[in-house]
């Protein structure tokens, strides 16, 4: 009896110092800071080098688009410098020039931030809320529902968006900031419901979800307490993409005079307004505004590739 | 469930269900007739196929057989984890507690799932949520089926990390899974599937994914925690070795469906199955030093191609012609508890037997040496 035991379990024998050894090494462990996933991923995007500088400019951005207004060396319908025809090159009086009109760029500018912001992030808030409802619901109830759901996915990507653009100007009456919102978040949506539909179907077949499934925990806690979190990481860096490819794309179509009214100061218009800089060499009226753009959109991919690596769990930065 | 939309991916059994009267009181877990096909694209694989055994309350089962013989399959119809499609459970009864459980509501089975029976899994590093502490998750599974406060579901699952050998369990209960070591999350599974004192635990492959040293500390811990709290354990594995240590009866699985089973001493000392004979005789020791290993000649049959009679024959050694033109059904073993799906058992085997038995005898005490 012995001896069949021993044939056969030759591995399967207790040592107690290896029990002791995993038990002390759990100690140590302890010993350390125990944070929470917040805390976590918060400490990882700080030490991410390339997503802080992002964080400060964005902020920065952010800050002189709510107070800049207030402290503009001038008011934006102002025309302090009409000197002289084709406007000044940046000077002490206007550290970025003026324009053909004479309206000093930096006014223009900073009054146009908080649109080009604005038109961004609501945007991309609209597509976010959409997508991740459609999303879940399509990846958690599968069959016929999911089959639907990214049909009309599916129509939305056929939608030309610059046509939408140019019917919703026609219809809300041209430069409506709000249908702009509306028209980048409706038609955006279907992207983030790929996703967050994708997320579900891998996570659903996951030996977490199995396991918690086996303890009898509901499918509705299931699919909101287990798989939601879990597919968030991934959306939330796609939705801060999508954001800055929402601000470039305010000014793209502003730019073709179909965004905000050419009368509303916005990085797009003001870029829009620069088009004789080409002919003209009056290379201050596209550059301000092009740097702002650039600078914006850069920043916040930085901060997403920073949450991209933050919010993955398993990274240890 | 308020959503929308059913998210209830496992169809509900049908309610017409026919089923045969409820096995003795003492009998916790009884598989009848177990028919589990998965239908895939190339037709259907029946993955178990006919499965019956037994399990009384407190004893513990060991489930042994090669990958893909339908051990897992088995256990997670039992849990009726199984996703339909492609999944379906054609025929049979599995019997818990007095109730036959594939008739059930699927909104009963999960009450059952976790407080009656509970499954650790193989995967202890992927199989507890990455986002949540690993104390919210064994409180989670208190509170699916206990009405108490969340405190006291934390307590419980301080208390679960303790009684699973886990030190600090309070600061413990706060960590990710992603900060624990293999073997510290297949303790933390452990403590949750024990959370709310079970009758059955079904314990799938649980070592296979640790290293050695981790193994024997988890199956000792398993063994030690079904004897404090006398839940049932089936254990499925396909280490032979596993089953010696840790239970008393066991069940080895091939193709399908069950070949033989008994006592553990009985079925690893005394086979009576030409399979389970090529397994033992397939474990390398120390006096086969220098020796080529000896495997089970032949593959696994193809699913889509079963051979005709016993499943088996085309790898038996000791396979005649009944064997290609009747399949043997699982009958006792004379003698001693046990059954054995072979004609060996026949009176008529005549000389195959006696060739049969000096083979096991020789292996068996080859083993002992």
């Amino acid at each position: 009896m012995t001896s069949r035991t021993d044939g056969i379990t030759g591995a399967a024998v207790v040592s107690p110092a290896m029990e002791n050894e995993d038990l002390e090494e759990a100690d140590v462990e302890v010993a350390l800071e125990s944070l929470n996933q917040w805390q976590l991923a918060t400490r990882r995007f700080l030490r991410h080098r390339m997503a802080l500088v992002g964080l400060t400019l964005l902020a920065i951005i952010v800050l002189i688009a709510i107070i800049g207004p207030i402290v503009a060396p001038y008011n934006p319908i102002d025309i302090p410098g009409a000197k002289e025809q084709g406007g000044d090159p940046p000077s002490l009086a206007h550290i970025m020039g003026t324009d053909d009109a004479g309206r000093d760029v930096y006014t223009n500018i900073v009054n146009g931030a908080h649109i080009s912001l604005a038109v961004g992030f609501f945007s991309t808030v609209i597509a976010g809320i959409i997508g991740v409802i459609v999303g879940a619901i399509a990846g958690a109830a599968g069959g016929l529902v999911d089959n639907l759901l990214m049909r009309v996915v599916d129509v939305t990507f056929a939608v030309p968006l610059l046509f939408l653009i140019l019917v919703a100007a026609v219809f809300f009456g041209q430069g409506s900031v709000l249908a702009l919102i509306l028209v980048f978040g409706l038609l955006q949506w279907g992207l983030i419901a790929r996703l967050v539909r994708a997320q579900f179907l891998s996570l659903r077949e996951s030996d977490f979800v199995e396991a918690a499934r086996a303890v009898g925990v509901s499918e509705s806690r299931i699919t909101f307490r287990h798989i939601l979190p879990n597919a968030l990481g991934p959306v939330i860096v796609v939705l801060t993409l999508l954001m800055a490819s929402n601000i470039v794309l305010e000014a793209f179509v502003s730019f073709l005079n179909f965004g905000v009214s050419a009368t509303d100061a916005t990085w797009g218009n003001a870029l829009s307004n620069a088009q004789p800089a080409m002919g003209n060499g009056n290379w201050w009226w596209a550059f301000f505004p092009g740097m702002c753009i650039a600078m914006t959109v850069i920043s916040i991919n930085f901060i997403g590739d920073g949450l991209r690596d933050a919010l993955d769990p398993r990274s240890r930065l | 469930m308020n959503t929308l939309v059913d998210l209830e991916p496992v169809t509900p059994a049908p309610k017409d269900r026919v089923v045969g009267p409820p096995p003795e009181p003492d009998v916790l877990l009884e598989v009848r007739g177990l028919k589990t096909h998965f239908h895939v694209m190339d037709g259907t694989v029946p993955a178990v196929d006919g499965v019956d055994f037994q399990l009384k309350r407190g004893e513990t089962l060991g489930l042994v057989g090669e990958s893909g013989c339908g051990k897992s399959v088995t256990s997670l119809s039992i849990m009726r984890l199984i996703d339909i499609p492609p999944g379906e459970i054609v025929a049979g009864e599995i019997w818990f507690d007095g109730r036959e459980i594939l008739s059930m509501p699927m909104s009963e089975m999960r009450r059952i799932r976790g407080a009656d029976m509970s499954m650790i899994f193989q995967e202890p590093m992927t199989s507890l949520n990455p986002v949540f502490p690993v104390g919210n998750q064994i409180a989670e599974a208190v509170k699916a089926h206990r009405n108490v406060s969340s405190k006291a579901a934390t307590a419980r699952a301080v208390e679960m990390l303790a009684a699973v050998g886990i030190a600090s369990p309070t600061k413990m209960a706060k960590r990710y899974p992603h900060e624990l070591s293999g073997g510290m999350r297949q303790r933390v599974m452990i403590a949750m599937a024990l959370s709310c004192d079970p009758m059955l635990v079904i314990a799938d492959e649980p070592t296979t994914a640790l290293d050695v040293t981790i193994q024997a500390q988890i199956l000792e811990l398993i063994k030690s925690m079904q004897e404090r709290t006398g839940a049932a354990l089936l254990l499925i594995t396909h280490d032979l070795a596993v089953v010696a240590e840790t239970v008393q009866h066991m069940a080895v699985m091939y193709a399908g469906r069950i070949v033989e089973s008994g006592t553990v001493d009985d079925v690893l000392l005394r086979p009576q199955h030409p399979y389970t004979l090529g397994l033992l005789n397939s474990i390398p020791a120390l006096h086969k030093r220098g020796r080529q290993l000896d495997v089970i000649k032949g593959v696994v049959p193809n699913p889509f191609h079963m051979p005709p009679g016993c499943k088996f024959q085309p790898r038996c050694p000791y396979a005649w012609d009944r064997c290609k033109n009747e399949e043997p059904q699982l009958v006792a073993i004379a003698g001693r508890e046990g059954l054995s799906r072979c004609f060996l058992q026949d009176p008529g085997a005549g000389a195959r037997r006696v060739e049969f038995d000096r083979a096991a005898v020789g292996t068996v005490s080859g083993e002992a040496v």
